[in-house]
């Protein structure tokens, strides 16, 4: 028996730095110092700071190791397991009081989580169906098929007040019912892991970190729903979730907890993979049924709703990961537990993928209810380099920017919409006082423009529309007109696109055209870009006190634009400049000033 | 029947519950503009993607606008389809849609009867709100010998896609790239020449605008005309007569022979002929070959391939080489009348006529797009030179009528020229769905039984039917016969001859809907089946109103074979006037 | 592997599983447990910790104690190796000397189960984190 265990992060990020190797250098350490009956070394799903990855926990003392090398490896062993002395360099610091903190409960990236859907993600090896089933694992699937009535275990479902976790928030106990309500001989169950927003990893980390959790929901919905078959909808680009997938889906065939009659009731439900092809729209469920028939994948029209008409035109059950990942502990804990967290409206806990400019970039779990700043400024650590904090971005592509004035708002389902973002599948972006609002802007756009399935036209050629319209801004050949422009069309594609992402997609322009006009302005009547992002807008010049005359910036001058003596100041000619920048970038003495 | 009560632009009306907002709108006098909308009763298809979002209208307390072709009316519905916001997204997607659009209308094979410029005008588009040189979506163009493609007019209504997949089976045409660069293409935005398709045209039928259209041949065949060494030889198929009228404001189903002859004659052509004429001889050779092969198989004989299958059909022909490369022996081998046509044509008469065949040019008149293609086969063509040099269709007769200054109206009526201007009820009916299975019984059953065939109409053969059969009495002998038209319909009746689950003894095939009647050459009907109807109705007339019904009797075709052929299926015959089959035809 | 036919079987493999995460869930929530810290530098080593600590581990398995074992460095009593610190919830830390695996036993018996104060209790002289 194990008197301590190591456990290594085997999520995509910490594996692309070599968190394989340092299990690797891990295990040879402690075969070299005659530890292997004492220490164990476990590769478990995504511990969700990734900005400190890799990272190595060490139980039972709980040290939680940051940023670990395989070099690494071998000072952990000899020091901590052999000798029970921390390696103090590896634990994280407190950014402000600059003290180590050992175990990560202390740390204020954890302190106000709450993990229900990734309560076994860093925790146990995804890899082995055993220490799933050791944390309660398919108790739920059991308990359900044994002790309960399908309608029961959806009566259960809609009293925890579980909500789709994908986007839109549909109580899911709703969607099981009506699925439930239609026959056919045949129905289906789908977990949508077509996670598709840029910078979110929600889906991919609970299926890389605890496949099985999604693998026990899908059998119990199909209890609830009536359906034998299950699919799991994946981007092929997430080839370790799809192996962990896979490994899980074999042990709990061989198990007996998929397949036929499983734990020997009449209850049977066969699983199967589908790869996607990493088109954002299949995301959408009917866009997802498309592709998954083979077909091209692009939304259709709702209703019939896959409840009714989904996969092969049979009654379908389409939910995200991250609701299936919570599915399971409703069950064992009861409704009224998972009732108890969260908002009025709004159960449970979301995970967001925390990106951009923040300290703590991660994956993390909260209840609904918590606020941005404590999500910003206490979990992720605050605004990068000290800058100030300009906005966030929630909800994806489609989703909106909210500011400063939003910050103390209880985030849920209904008042993330109201301010005129959405919840989405739990991308949040934090942007500081160097960013340029009209740019994010036109960056998500060209996301939806690259990403658009071109089958209505709002989206097809609005979008494409308003691109252009905020390039021109971008370029500072922006005029008023053009900001009425982009309303108007943003309005009509809200009012016509076909699908839920189409209708969402003018999202980021309206929420920054709201929340911050005067940037808009700025860029079409003063031709300024106060963030200095648009390089059009910007005006180069050389500060005659810095420059050394060392002629550097004239050489790399694509359109011979600076002139100037060796040793002397430098000038910059206003009508030949491009504005490419490479002066600043090529300066040495900061002798370049940007406006 | 279960009704709902809806208010739509203040009227509360009530309909049958399931009715769409678009067809309650039309119930009550409200006509809501559509764009990729498509409805084709006669094939019970109702193309609604609901993606071009022209016919959004505004329902009370529905959080975003509705596309009216697909929602469904629910009980107390509030409508309004020309509130301010219902109009603003409507005008702004129409002003999108061509923001991404090219502006030569002015030159564009389809100005005048292109739905996205009829869009603009009935919505009152005077600018459209985009920057300064705004990208237009290009693709590569395509020129096949029958369609072209210029897709930077394509507006993705789908329409195609529709009809080339579920319609015709065909799979030529589907949807490629993403985004703005959306289009309908074969794959990899091949070419059609190279892509499964038949050149059946429906694609082109049923085009909004002018992304899809037709090779134009109607210059070359002025510059003929005005060639004084040439001898321009003109052949009409039989369901031409039936439609040419709706090009100059006739009712379709008016007949309109002795105008088009009167026309023809006026714009030059040196002889005015008949298909109907070739298509008598087809009779005689695929009769033929059907009575040897159905003797043959009741004698017992083990190696004849049952059913005989139709050969007429260019677009058919071209599906069963690319889709039934196992089946080839078992087409009959008789070329299509046009093609019989031009061999006759450019051996027999343009020797009794004493015209050198490199001076002869056959133009034919056909209501079918295929056609085009199907002249320019290889096989076709006798020491380099065509046996029809051009296939015209019917939109384009109407064309050369009108750059020839002729008032289509006030045209006496004239008659064919002889010879091959004679023809029989039986030739006529070719142009529709059964017509030529029917008109081939007629003479098979006479020269199976030996006996006079009293009645002609054989009525169990006709009909819109996607696919039907009938067993026909031949003396003691039931003759079991198959009918299929449109490609997809062609399809499954061949995969049930293939399994066994059909037992028949001869199949007609034609590959657009009702027949030639429904070619893509035809004036375009849009979906109104009635026109088909109609068009049909004037085939049988002309069918009843003929002397001759039978091929057999037509006296030129006695003629020919007793001075040129010998007999059907003779030596002579089978070089003129039968043709083989190839798996990869165009390769 | 065997397959699982019943729920009570489903319970029974629960069971035998836990052990292997036992450890986890105890450290998971530590302040809730009797912690015990074995020295383990190399003075402690020497003095025959790591014996101490396994039957630590062993007993407490066995006995199925609330506790989590866990090393610690040096804790500057060399001069008393092997020593032992037990930390139970709402208790000031007790450091014991000279451990041995009977002293061990008692340690678990008599303090960590009823309280009862053993010889060789050594002051304590520093605090943890």
């Amino acid at each position: 028996m194990y008197k301590m265990q190591l456990l290594v992060c085997g999520g995509t990020g910490c594996q692309a730095s070599a968190s394989a190797t340092i299990v690797e250098k891990l295990n040879e350490s402690l075969k070299a110092h005659g530890l292997t009956e004492d220490a164990q070394v476990v590769t478990t799903g995504c511990f969700g700071f990734c900005e400190k990855g890799p990272i190595v926990k060490v139980i039972p003392d709980n040290t939680f190791y940051t940023q670990v090398t395989p070099e690494d490896a071998e000072e952990i062993v000899t020091e901590h397991i052999l000798k029970g002395r921390k390696v103090n360099r590896l634990l994280y610091e407190n950014p402000e009081t600059k003290e180590h903190i050992s175990d990560s409960k202390h740390m204020g990236f954890y302190q106000k989580q709450m993990r229900i859907a990734l309560r076994n993600c860093g925790f146990i090896d995804p890899e082995n169906i055993d220490e799933y089933i050791a944390r309660d694992g398919y108790s739920a699937l059991a308990q359900v098929i044994t002790e309960l009535t399908p309608e029961q275990a959806i009566d259960m479902l809609k009293q925890s007040g579980l909500r789709g976790r994908g986007g839109a928030g549909f109580p899911t106990g709703l969607k099981w019912e009506f699925t439930r309500k239609y026959t056919a001989d045949q129905k289906y169950v789908v977990c949508n892991a077509d996670e598709g927003d840029p910078g979110a990893f929600m889906d991919r980390s609970i299926l890389e970190g605890d496949p099985n959790t999604v693998i026990e929901a899908m059998a119990i919905c199909g209890y609830c729903v009536g359906a034998t078959k299950g699919v799991v909808y994946i981007r092929a680009e997430y080839p370790l979730a799809i192996k962990r997938l896979e490994i899980a889906i074999e042990q709990a065939n061989e198990y007996g907890l998929l397949g036929k009659n499983i734990l020997g009731t009449d209850f049977s439900f066969d699983l199967e993979l589908r790869y996607g092809a990493g088109a954002f729209v299949c995301g959408e469920e009917t866009g997802l049924i498309a592709s998954m028939e083979g077909g091209r994948g692009e939304p259709n029209f709702k209703p019939p709703f896959p409840a009714e008409s989904g996969y092969n035109k049979k009654p379908t059950c389409v939910n995200n990961v991250e609701t299936f990942a919570n599915v399971p502990v409703i069950f064992l804990k009861g409704p009224e537990w998972f009732n108890t967290i969260g908002t009025e409206k709004s159960k449970g806990t979301k995970v967001f993928a925390l990106a951009g400019k923040i300290n703590n970039v991660g994956l993390i779990e909260v209840p609904m209810g918590i606020t941005l700043r404590e999500i910003i400024f206490e979990i992720g650590g605050g605004i990068k380099d000290g800058k100030k904090f300009k906005a966030v971005q929630t909800g994806g592509p489609s989703g909106g920017c909210l500011t400063e004035k939003h910050l103390d708002t209880p985030i849920d389902f209904d008042s993330l919409l109201a301010a005129g973002s959405m919840m989405g599948s739990g991308g949040m972006i934090v942007m500081d006082e160097d960013d340029c609002m009209v740019s994010i802007a036109k960056f998500y756009l060209e996301f939806i423009v690259e990403e658009s399935c071109g089958k209505c036209t709002p989206c097809r050629v609005g979008n494409k529309r308003m691109l252009e319209i905020l390039e021109k801004i971008c370029q500072g050949k922006g005029d008023m007109d053009d900001l009425d422009h982009l309303r108007n069309f943003a309005y009509v594609i809200r009012d016509t696109a076909l699908c839920g992402l189409g209708q969402t997609s003018p999202n980021p322009v309206l929420s920054t055209l709201d929340n911050f006009y005067d940037e808009y302005v700025a860029h079409v009547k003063d031709k300024k870009c106060e963030a200095k992002q648009c390089k059009a807008l910007a005006t180069y010049t050389i500060i005659p006190e810095a420059c050394t005359g060392c002629t550097v910036c004239a050489r790399n001058c694509p359109t011979d634009a600076i002139t100037g003596e060796r040793r002397q100041p430098h000038f910059i000619n206003q009508d030949l400049c491009i504005r490419c920048g490479v002066c600043y970038t090529k300066c040495k003495f900061n002798a370049i000033l940007v406006q | 029947m279960e009704t709902v009560k809806i208010t739509i632009d203040n009227k509360q009306i009530e309909i049958p519950k399931g009715t769409t907002i678009l067809q309650a709108a039309k119930d009550a006098g409200i006509t809501i503009p559509t764009l990729c909308y498509m409805n084709l009763p006669h094939l019970a298809r109702e193309h609604k993607p609901g993606s071009c979002r022209v016919c959004v209208v505004e329902v009370k307390g529905h959080k975003t606008l509705v596309p009216s072709c697909v929602t469904k009316c629910t009980d107390g519905m509030e409508i309004l389809t020309h509130s301010l916001r219902a109009i603003n997204a409507r005008r702004t997607v129409v002003e999108l849609l061509i923001s991404d659009h090219p502006k030569d209308c002015l030159i564009c094979p389809s100005s005048g009867s292109c739905e996205l410029q009829d869009l603009a005008i009935t919505l009152g588009i005077r600018e459209i709100t985009s920057v300064e040189n705004a990208a237009i979506s290009t693709y590569r163009k395509d020129a096949s010998p029958s369609l072209l493609r210029d897709m930077d007019k394509c507006v993705m209504c789908r329409s195609c896609e529709t009809v080339c997949n579920e319609i015709q089976t065909v799979g030529a045409l589907s949807a490629i790239h993403r985004g703005f660069m959306s289009v309908v293409a074969p794959a990899f935005e091949q070419d059609l020449t190279d892509s499964p398709c038949t050149f059946c045209g429906q694609c082109v039928a049923v085009c909004p605008t002018g992304a899809l259209t037709m090779q134009d041949h109607t210059f070359q065949v002025m510059r003929a005309l005005a060639d004084e060494k040439k001898f321009v030889v003109v052949q009409t198929a039989p369901a031409v007569r039936a439609a040419l009228g709706e090009e100059f404001g006739y009712e379709p189903g008016t007949l309109v022979t002795g105008k088009m002859v009167a026309a023809l004659r006026a714009l030059g052509f040196d002889k005015v002929l008949d298909t109907d004429f070739a298509a008598d001889l087809t009779i005689m050779e695929e009769g033929t070959e059907l009575l040897d092969r159905l003797s043959r198989h009741l004698e017992g004989d083990e190696n004849v391939r049952l059913p005989i299958l139709t050969s007429c059909c260019p677009a058919w022909v071209n599906f069963f080489e690319t889709n039934y490369p196992d089946m080839l022996d078992v087409p009959s081998t008789a070329r299509s009348p046009q093609q019989m046509f031009g061999s006759i044509a450019k051996t027999y008469l343009a020797n009794k006529l004493g015209v050198k065949k490199e001076d002869m040019v056959v133009v034919s008149i056909m209501p079918c797009l295929a056609k085009k293609y199907e002249c320019q086969r290889k096989e076709f063509y006798t020491d380099g030179i065509p046996d029809v040099d051009y296939a015209l269709s019917t939109r384009e007769l109407a064309r050369l009528i009108k750059y020839g200054n002729i008032d289509f109206t006030s045209l006496e009526d004239e008659n064919f020229d002889r010879f091959m201007g004679e023809s029989t009820g039986a030739a006529v009916i070719f142009g529709v769905t059964g017509g030529v299975i029917e008109a081939a019984t007629r003479t098979a059953y006479e020269l199976f039984t030996g006996k006079e065939l009293e009645n002609v109409d054989f009525h169990e053969l006709r009909g819109l039917e996607g696919i039907r059969s009938a067993t026909i009495d031949f003396d003691g002998t039931p003759i079991h016969i198959g009918i299929a038209h449109t490609l997809g319909n062609a399809r499954k009746l061949l995969d049930g001859v293939r399994s066994g689950m059909y037992n028949f003894h001869a199949i007609e095939i034609m590959a657009c809907p009702g027949g030639c009647i429904g070619g893509a050459g035809q004036p375009l009907h849009r979906g109104d089946s009635s026109a088909l109807e109609a068009r049909m109705k004037a085939i049988y007339q002309e069918d009843a109103n003929k002397v001759i019904r039978k091929s057999h009797e037509n006296p030129e075709i006695v003629t020919l074979y007793e001075e040129f052929l010998g007999e059907p299926m003779s030596e002579k015959a089978h070089e003129l006037l039968h043709t083989c089959y190839f798996c990869h035809p165009r390769k | 592997m065997t397959k699982i036919k019943s729920l009570d079987e489903l319970r029974k493999k629960k069971q035998q599983l836990e052990q292997n995460l036992e450890i986890r869930e105890k450290s998971d929530h530590p302040e809730s447990l009797v912690q015990i810290k074995v020295a383990m530098a190399t003075c402690g080593i020497a003095s025959g910790a790591r014996t101490v600590m396994n039957a630590l581990v062993e007993k407490i398995r066995n006995d199925k104690i609330p506790a989590v074992v866990t090393q610690t460095g040096c804790m500057g009593y060399c001069y008393a190796e092997p020593t032992v610190e037990v930390k139970k919830p709402g208790h000031d830390p007790v450091v014991f000397s000279y451990v041995d695996v009977k002293k061990a036993e008692e340690i678990i018996d008599k303090y960590i189960k009823n309280n009862e104060l053993l010889d060789g209790i050594l002051p304590a002289n520093y605090q943890t984190i």
